[in-house]
């Protein structure tokens, strides 16, 4: 079984982010990781592949200057090979230009099953699973938060408001997966090691067979009119606690006479 | 001036409409000559309430038998929009449904979907939507340049929901178009979880827990105390991401927005990713042992303290009430 997980390379999280003011787009000059949310698709794909007894995990990915720090990540953590897309034209990509090129890249590797993330955790549109879904006139299951597959069929537990529905989704498929469902690997010494020798084809828009026109700044058909700060929330009063606190707070619930 | 025809993805249970879409249409009749309403199942049952909040027409696309509505409802809209007879703009909310819609309709129409939007302005003949960025310290506002609907997912509890005192909207029907493979999925069994209190996004009081409860099992305090006021119990990213409790606890970015009366943070540090979905709250109470947190920031009580010595003395304060 071939399970494609797309994966994405952002900045640390743990770095504020910043707009750049000529492009407005998110700024992406440091380092970039594995974005924590892909790897709970990492883990996902290696356990149904290691459940199948047969085939691979595969990754694909879309980032500025052919950059890999975050996919060798994936790799160490026992994925077989990467497609990564890299292209200048592919600046300013909106969602639906990421999806258009994600599912070409993803046709490549001729896929049983599609794994992604539910949103990046930068970006956070939530709308590039169905897209490629759409695009590839595949099904899909959106906030998957358990997948069996038995004789090309997958049972996906799916997330709800109140619960979950139990979905039957013939594959090929995809199928997004909630944050927290599994614990993803650590990547051992040796798997680190062997990271480094997997393969990652890094391909341009003319070797996807994509018009640059169609995608990154050209393509898009949405303009920022404006960027401004919100209003701030002021702080309150802080305290220290010294024993009493609680009784700060039912005090304060009283007031507000919500109990 | 304004936008023609809007329509809104309409969503319901047991004949019910939901509070999302209500919340659409609030915000929707204020911007548009016409507001429709698209479903699936039965439409008749939904037309007086979708009337008195402001909807012209309620049009369902009939029955989903055990299939997904993504597929179906994308299909019906974009076909409408092909033969000249659908809306100049499609609004979402972003549900876990709403959000399979827009994707597949931005495919179908080849036509981004604006996403993340808190509020929607009318520009001439266009609607922008407005989008918090970096914690809700930045809002960034974009207008759809193309020539085909604009589709906009609106995050919920971003317009209050009132009545119009509308009629009975009128009852018409879409037809769903040949959907290839994309509409495989069914649904075979429905499981809900028990839950006594109410719901995240509806409660009057909200306590949720952090990184800084420390173990899994601590989180049992924010149940405990979330059941003694009748709030709902919530969670910071970080512990959803370690399978302490599911997804649907989630406060925050990728989570759900919530507006309590009262939000009390417990061990949370308040990373911009949480204060995105909870800096809306009327009042915040926040508990966390580094003074220097961000959540204190926009903290109108904050308590520099562990959670571990606080919320158990603030339950047994509660239960000896």
């Amino acid at each position: 079984m071939i399970v494609v997980v797309c994966v994405k390379q952002i900045p640390d999280p743990a770095d504020p982010g910043a707009l750049d003011p000529e492009t407005r787009t998110l700024r992406r000059d440091a380092k970039l990781i594995l974005d924590e949310s892909d790897s709970y698709g990492v883990e996902m794909g290696l356990q149904l592949v290691d459940a199948a007894g047969e085939g691979e995990v595969r990754l694909v990915s879309m980032v500025p200057r052919g950059e890999v720090s975050g996919l060798r990540t994936a790799l160490a953590m026992g994925a077989e090979s990467a497609v990564l897309v890299s292209d200048e034209a592919l600046a300013g990509s909106d969602a639906l230009s990421t999806a258009k090129v994600l599912a070409r890249a993803i046709q490549r590797c001729e896929p049983d099953l599609v794994l992604t993330a539910t949103e990046s955790s930068d970006g956070y549109t939530g709308t590039v699973p169905v897209q490629i879904a759409e695009l590839l006139d595949l099904p899909s299951v959106t906030f998957g938060k358990e997948i069996v597959v038995t004789d090309g069929v997958a049972t996906v537990k799916r997330q709800t408001e109140d619960g979950y529905d139990e979905i039957e989704c013939p594959l090929p498929a995809v199928v997004s997966v909630t944050a927290g469902v599994v614990e993803p690997r650590y990547p051992s010494f040796k798997g680190i090691m062997a990271a480094k020798n997997k393969t990652v084809d890094v391909l341009d828009l003319a070797e996807l067979g994509i018009d640059p026109g169609t995608v990154g700044w050209a393509g898009a058909r949405q303009e920022i009119t404006d960027i401004a700060e919100a209003p701030a929330r002021d702080a309150g009063e802080i305290i220290v606690d010294e024993g009493d606190a609680h009784e700060r707070i039912l005090a304060f619930l009283d007031d507000l006479k919500v109990l | 001036m304004g936008i023609a025809k809007i329509w809104i993805y309409g969503e319901s249970t047991d004949g019910s409409v939901a509070t999302t879409t209500l919340e659409l249409l609030a915000k929707a009749r204020q911007l548009a000559d016409t507001v429709d309403v698209v479903v699936h199942g039965d439409a008749s049952v939904l037309a007086a309430e979708l009337g008195d909040h402001g909807a012209a027409s309620v049009l369902s696309i009939g029955d989903l038998g055990d299939g997904l509505p993504g597929p179906r409802i994308a299909s019906a809209i974009a076909g409408a929009v092909a033969a000249g007879s659908g809306p100049s703009v499609v609004l979402c909310g972003t549900t876990y449904d709403g959000r399979d819609v827009a994707g597949r309709l931005s495919v179908k129409l080849d036509a981004p979907v604006i996403t993340n939007v808190v509020d929607l302005i009318l520009d001439g003949e266009r609607l922008l939507g407005v989008e918090p960025v970096f914690g809700g310290t930045t809002d960034v506002t974009t207008g759809f340049t193309g020539d085909t609907a604009a589709i906009f997912l609106v995050r919920p509890k971003s317009f209050a929901a009132e009545s119009a005192g509308g009629a009975a909207a009128t009852v018409g029907s879409l037809e769903v178009g040949d959907l290839g493979n994309t509409a495989g999925s069914v649904v075979r069994d429905r499981f809900v979880e028990e839950s006594s209190g109410p719901k995240l996004d509806e409660a009057a009081i909200v306590v949720s827990g952090g990184r800084g409860l420390g173990d899994a099992d601590k989180y049992e305090m924010i149940e405990t105390l979330a059941a003694l006021v009748k709030g709902a119990p919530g969670a910071s990213r970080a512990v959803v991401d370690a399978g302490w409790v599911p997804y649907s606890y989630q406060v925050g970015q990728t989570g759900k927005v919530v507006k309590p009366t009262v939000y009390l943070a417990c061990g949370i540090s308040g990373a911009t990713q949480h204060l995105v979905g909870m800096k809306g709250s009327q009042n915040i109470i926040a508990i966390n042992k580094d003074e220097e947190a961000p959540i204190f920031g926009i903290a109108d009580l904050g308590i520099v303290g562990d959670v571990h010595k606080v919320l158990p003395r603030l339950i047994e304060a509660l239960q000896n009430r």
